[in-house]
């Protein structure tokens, strides 16, 4: 084992992690704006509503990010409605593709996850809702939505913990993200100890950060159901 | 859109390897799983910690950069080794091997934690009266403890499963010839990426769909004895 790989490089590591925190950070904000709605339309019981959210979420679920994010970056060329438009000036791009792809992906795990927790809200607290009046679109902003956030917060925390592990593939489409830094260094210099487990440490710092970060958030969110103090 | 123009046969060999890794992998981390779980819960200290480092370093590292650190490292460190067993020439190792150990050892420390907490669901007092039955050990395993976690183990083994059957399609990464590699291989050749991408993306959904309907026959089934008695 070689240090000096690492700290003659560590501007690229330093880069990569910068690259991979903006692509998931972008993708779960963009991705947790798209699920809310689609997981709302998933709880209808309208099947022309229903049906298609879940075709989309099943598909996005089922198949590999790496299948799709390679859909996008290199099959969006063959359709040439992409390729004569404004579009392509998007596609053509490695890092939308696979924001793109992410935010597809993640919004449709999010979206079941937030379906989940409003189908588990409590009977009474749905029906006290209608007891005061409140319309169908007041009941889900003041009661349904909020209590089923909280429930879908471990759930989200593991997704959140699954979209930075998963966007590692992002290296494989030519961005330079934590992995493809290691990548780069491994190839340059054939030292793949030292190159991926230094992008390990990077990661697992991530994944340790955002374990503390939900621990954190559910302490506060789940602050009415501890025991008072005596 | 969907015409393979005469690479569907290619295609679906490729599937077949994607498959059979997937399959020996689960096998590796089922073994893998229950040492960890057994670890786990283990009262030696040394192991209990051995278990802990493990699970907690593989969970919180992408599978991916496992894999490359895996198959290169591996490549390294046999060719390190050979020649000091008296082997001369370059050592290849085989994308197939490297990627089935590597996956394996991956679910295998999900696998821990899916056992684990299966075998803390199953009663103390249901262990303690097999011990007072006079049974051996192995024997509260086998009749008392197995049957038992099997039921609470579904669910998660099922959630690890289908995240390790996704998982093959990163082989193609290091190498491996799957259908993955031949659907980019088919898709240059043709122009036609998107469509092979596509048919291998129908050909996953297919399999996941396969493996949910069986695992809800699996847990249905493991729950009968627990259902309560329609009234």
């Amino acid at each position: 084992m070689d240090p000096s790989v690492v700290t003659q490089n560590i501007g690229l590591y330093l880069q990569g992690l910068w690259t991979t925190v903006w692509l998931v950070a972008a993708a779960l904000a963009i991705g947790l704006v798209l699920a809310i709605p689609l997981a709302i339309a998933r709880t209808s019981r309208n099947p022309l509503i229903n049906g298609p959210v879940f075709a989309y979420t099943y598909f996005f679920r089922g198949t590999p990010l790496f299948i799709q994010i390679s859909m996008i970056y290199y099959g969006s060329g063959q359709f040439e409605v992409i390729r004569q438009s404004w579009l392509w000036t998007l596609f053509s791009q490695a890092w939308f593709c696979a924001l793109f792809s992410f935010v597809l992906n993640t919004a449709a795990y999010t979206a079941e996850i937030i379906r989940g927790a409003i189908l588990a809200t409590p009977r009474g607290e749905i029906e006290a809702a209608r007891a005061c009046g409140m319309s169908r679109s007041l009941m889900l902003r003041r009661i349904v939505l909020p209590s089923a956030f909280r429930r879908a917060l471990p759930a989200y925390g593991n997704e959140v913990i699954f979209m930075l592990h998963g966007s590692a593939v992002a290296s494989v489409i030519t961005i330079v993200d934590l992995t493809g830094a290691a990548r780069v260094v491994n190839s340059r210099f054939y030292t793949p100890y030292e190159a991926f487990l230094t992008a390990a440490a990077f990661y697992m710092a991530l994944t340790f950060a955002i374990v503390w970060a939900v621990r954190l958030l559910e302490r506060r969110w789940y602050a009415h159901l501890r025991p008072r103090p005596a | 859109m969907l015409d393979l123009q005469g690479f569907g046969a290619f295609i679906l060999q490729g599937t077949w390897v994607n498959l059979t890794a997937g399959l020996l992998s689960l096998v590796v981390a089922i073994a893998l799983g229950i040492l960890g779980a057994l670890a786990k819960l283990s009262r030696n200290p040394v192991a209990r910690g051995v278990a802990m480092v493990y699970t907690t370093l593989v969970r919180g590292v992408p599978d991916l950069v496992l894999m490359l650190l895996i198959f290169f490292g591996g490549q390294l460190l046999v060719n390190q080794v050979a020649p000091a067993l008296g082997h001369e020439d370059y050592v290849d190792v085989d994308p197939f091997t490297a990627g089935v150990l590597t996956l394996g050892f991956i679910y295998g420390a999900y696998m821990s934690e899916t056992f684990r907490g299966a075998i803390l669901a199953v009663p103390a007092g249901q262990l303690e009266a097999g011990r007072a039955f006079g049974m051996r050990p192995r024997e509260v395993f086998a009749r008392i403890l197995l049957p038992q976690m099997l039921r609470h183990a579904l669910p998660g083994f099922g959630n690890n499963w289908l995240v390790l059957l996704k998982g093959t399609a990163l082989l193609s990464i290091i190498g491996l010839n799957d259908m993955v590699f031949k659907a980019n291989q088919a898709g240059g050749s043709t122009h036609k990426p998107f469509t092979f991408l596509f048919v291998v993306a129908l050909i996953y959904l297919a399999m996941t769909t396969v493996s949910i309907l069986a695992l809800r026959w699996a847990e249905r089934h493991a729950d009968r004895p627990y259902r309560r008695a329609p009234a």
